[in-house]
């Protein structure tokens, strides 16, 4: 006993050579005047009974109903999960027949026999399923119901957000501006040089891919329109609602989710503070203001690379390309480009915060939720760009 | 075992410890020890530092000095491997429960006996099963998510997480809050039971003034950033500190008292 407590020290090393020492758990079976009898020894804590416990089962399939008596004097420690083991033995073995019995087992052992013998019932690990086909086609029909559900509550949220907006901006004291202004900070100064550098990048490989190609027909200066017209209508807002999407949709989600989880939400309803209020249109109004701003910017980066590439690896000087852009490109490039950002901005904060309204009990569904918030927000936004594309050529715009 | 050395009977003792959190000072010279085999109840007012002083034992708060030593080990001096077999001689109950939330109470229990003693299939099925009828939950609360748990299945789910191990040394903060007071006797019951045939150590925080009577061995007061008073109930009772006096003479600790003697 001294010796084993001693071993213990050195920890998980040794333990793994105890489990092979012959003080593990171990069984023998006698025969007794008819009767069988199973003579425990050893150490029977749960560390111990990996190997003993497959034969334990093979041992009580056997010997089903037959009558037993567990001897466990040569017992030496025990704990709940040995004494499970043994009763269990016991119980499936002759149960409770007057022969049926444990002798020999120290005070503190029988007590701990006595422990568990109204705790083996097993109990359900998993939730209930009935069979992988049902299963499937179970989560198929629910997949669907949710997906119809999640629209009606999106537009229902959208609805939702439009009235509250109007709500607030017939009584002004509602607006909540230290909110807003924190948000306009967190979700769009914040943003402003991750989307730049960005911007500037692009800016820059479709001044390179344009001036190879555009060479071969010896065209060089229109490198300068492609720049300019994509930049300006496409790229510098697309990528930065991309970006935003990514940064700002999936925190809103996250932030709201992991309130929703400590029913901080509900507090608010309770407390008479409107959620919508409070949480959702701040996040909503500071985005709708600042993707623009943010969109403009991306686009003069966009442009100043494109700018940069021509004047250093062609012959388009910086003087000249402004030049040609003042000449070619007309304002309504710029402004077809702008008009979009607050319409990407109220579906990317509108969808964050939706999501983040539908988050449930675990950790888990904050997961989903943020996925979902982030990948919903891309789809709908490329889905409305390219609405844009085709309202803009129909009015020739 | 008893060597007739006092250490040897402490299964933790805490010496010196100061906690505190930028310049807010949670415990200052703070000493208490735990016996061996018994069940100590630590009181004090909300903010007193109970949960505090829990997470600085179990090494989840580093105290900014002194010393943690358990099971005869100094905690905060030992190297990774020893520090991994402390950690698997004790459970701990967190006030919340803080079971993980994408498993079900079922794997929740089996986490640690799959992770520390490599046990899978059904032994590890029967035992969580055991643990989880043990502290008093019915077999279909073992295919349930923690969300879906009341306040106090959430509390038996973590202790039976707790003693998934059959740990000699348990922590248990606020075990009885949010029970029914038949969930909570019988709870009280059910950790003398294990202390009897486990030899359970049990450090509880607690504000239930049922429990300490029913339960504790010894209770230890926290306040004024160290413990004031700490030995057998009646010992404490008497102490001549204004808060031990309004906390057992106040009307519930009145009604406590009289369940109990009378
Ligand atoms: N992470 C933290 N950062 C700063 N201060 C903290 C932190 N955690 C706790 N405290 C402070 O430490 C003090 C003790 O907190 P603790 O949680 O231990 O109280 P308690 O005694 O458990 O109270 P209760 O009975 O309400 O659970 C409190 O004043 C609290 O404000
Ligand atoms: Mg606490």
């Amino acid at each position: 006993m001294m010796a084993l407590q001693a071993l213990r020290r050195y920890g998980r090393c040794v333990q793994k050579e105890l489990t092979m020492a012959d003080s593990a758990a171990y069984f023998d079976i006698d025969i007794e005047r008819g009767v069988m009898k199973m003579v425990a020894a050893g150490d029977w804590r749960a560390r111990f009974l990996k190997q003993v416990d497959s034969r334990l089962r093979d041992f009580a399939d056997d010997t089903m109903g037959r009558e037993l008596i567990i001897d466990m004097t040569g017992v030496e420690r025990l704990d709940t999960a040995g004494a499970m083991v043994l009763q269990r033995t016991l119980l499936a073995c002759g149960a409770r027949t007057e022969v049926s019995k444990i002798i020999g087992a120290s005070e503190a052992h029988a007590a701990l026999m006595e422990q568990v013998v109204d705790h083996l019932a097993p109990c359900h690990v998993h939730p209930l399923h009935p069979n992988a086909f049902k299963a499937m086609l179970d989560r198929l029909g629910r997949g669907v119901a949710e997906a119809y559900e999640a629209a009606l509550q999106l537009m229902s949220f959208v609805g939702e957000t439009l009235a509250t907006t109007w709500r607030v901006l017939t009584r002004p004291s509602h607006f909540r501006w230290t909110s807003t202004v924190h948000h306009m900070e967190e979700a769009g100064l914040n943003a402003i040089p991750i989307v730049g550098l960005m911007s500037f990048l692009i800016g820059a490989v479709v001044a390179f891919m344009g001036a190879k190609i555009l060479r071969l027909f010896n065209a060089d200066i229109f490198t300068v329109e492609l720049v300019g017209i994509s930049v300006l209508r496409e790229f510098g807002v697309l990528l930065t609602a991309i970006l935003i999407a990514g940064r700002s949709g999936s925190a809103f989600t996250a932030q709201i989710g992991s309130m929703k989880i400590r029913e901080e939400i509900d507090a608010m309803r309770v407390l008479g503070l409107d959620p919508m209020e409070v949480l959702v249109l701040p996040r909503v109004i500071a985005l709708v203001l600042m993707l623009p701003v943010i969109a403009f910017i991306a686009a003069i980066l966009g442009l100043v690379g494109g700018a940069l590439v021509a004047a250093f690896a062609m012959d388009i000087s910086l003087a000249l390309f402004m030049a040609r852009f003042q000449e070619t490109i007309i304002i309504d490039h710029f402004w077809a480009g702008l008009i979009k950002a607050p319409f990407f901005a109220f579906v990317i904060a509108v969808i964050g915060c939706f999501q983040g309204m539908e988050v449930e009990g675990s950790a888990e569904s904050l997961g989903q939720r943020t996925t979902l918030s982030v990948v919903q927000a891309l789809f709908l936004v490329i889905v409305i760009d390219a609405f844009f594309a085709m309202y803009y050529l129909e009015i020739d715009f | 075992m008893s060597t007739g050395n006092d250490n040897a009977q402490n299964m933790i003792e805490l010496r010196g410890i100061r906690t505190q959190f930028d310049d807010f000072i949670v415990h200052d010279n703070l000493d208490l020890d735990v016996r061996t085999g018994e069940i100590l109840g630590v009181v004090g007012g909300s903010g007193a530092g109970k949960s505090v002083l829990m997470r600085a034992i179990i090494g989840l708060k580093r105290p900014s000095a002194g010393t943690v030593t358990v099971f005869g080990e100094d905690f905060y001096g030992a190297n990774e491997e020893q520090r991994l077999s402390i950690e698997r001689r004790w459970g701990v109950l967190f006030q919340g429960g803080a079971l993980f939330s994408s498993l079900t109470v079922a794997q929740n229990v089996m986490a640690p006996i799959h992770e520390h003693l490599k046990i899978e299939g059904e032994l590890a099925r029967d035992m969580a099963a055991l643990k989880i009828s043990m502290v008093g939950l019915a077999a279909e609360a073992g295919a349930k998510y923690p969300s879906e748990l009341s306040g106090g299945m959430r509390k038996r789910a973590g202790l039976a997480r707790a003693l998934a191990l059959d740990p000699e040394l348990v922590f248990l903060d606020e075990p009885t809050a949010g029970l029914d007071p038949i969930g909570a006797a019988k709870f009280d019951e059910l950790i003398v039971n294990l202390k009897e045939s486990l030899g359970l150590t049990v450090f509880m925080v607690t504000h239930d003034l049922d429990t300490l009577h029913a339960a504790c061995d010894r209770v230890a007061v926290l306040a004024e950033h160290h413990v004031i008073a700490c030995g057998p109930l009646d010992e404490v009772r008497r102490t001549d500190h204004p808060w031990i006096q309004e906390y057992f003479a106040g009307p519930r600790g009145r009604a406590a008292l009289s369940a109990k003697t009378g």
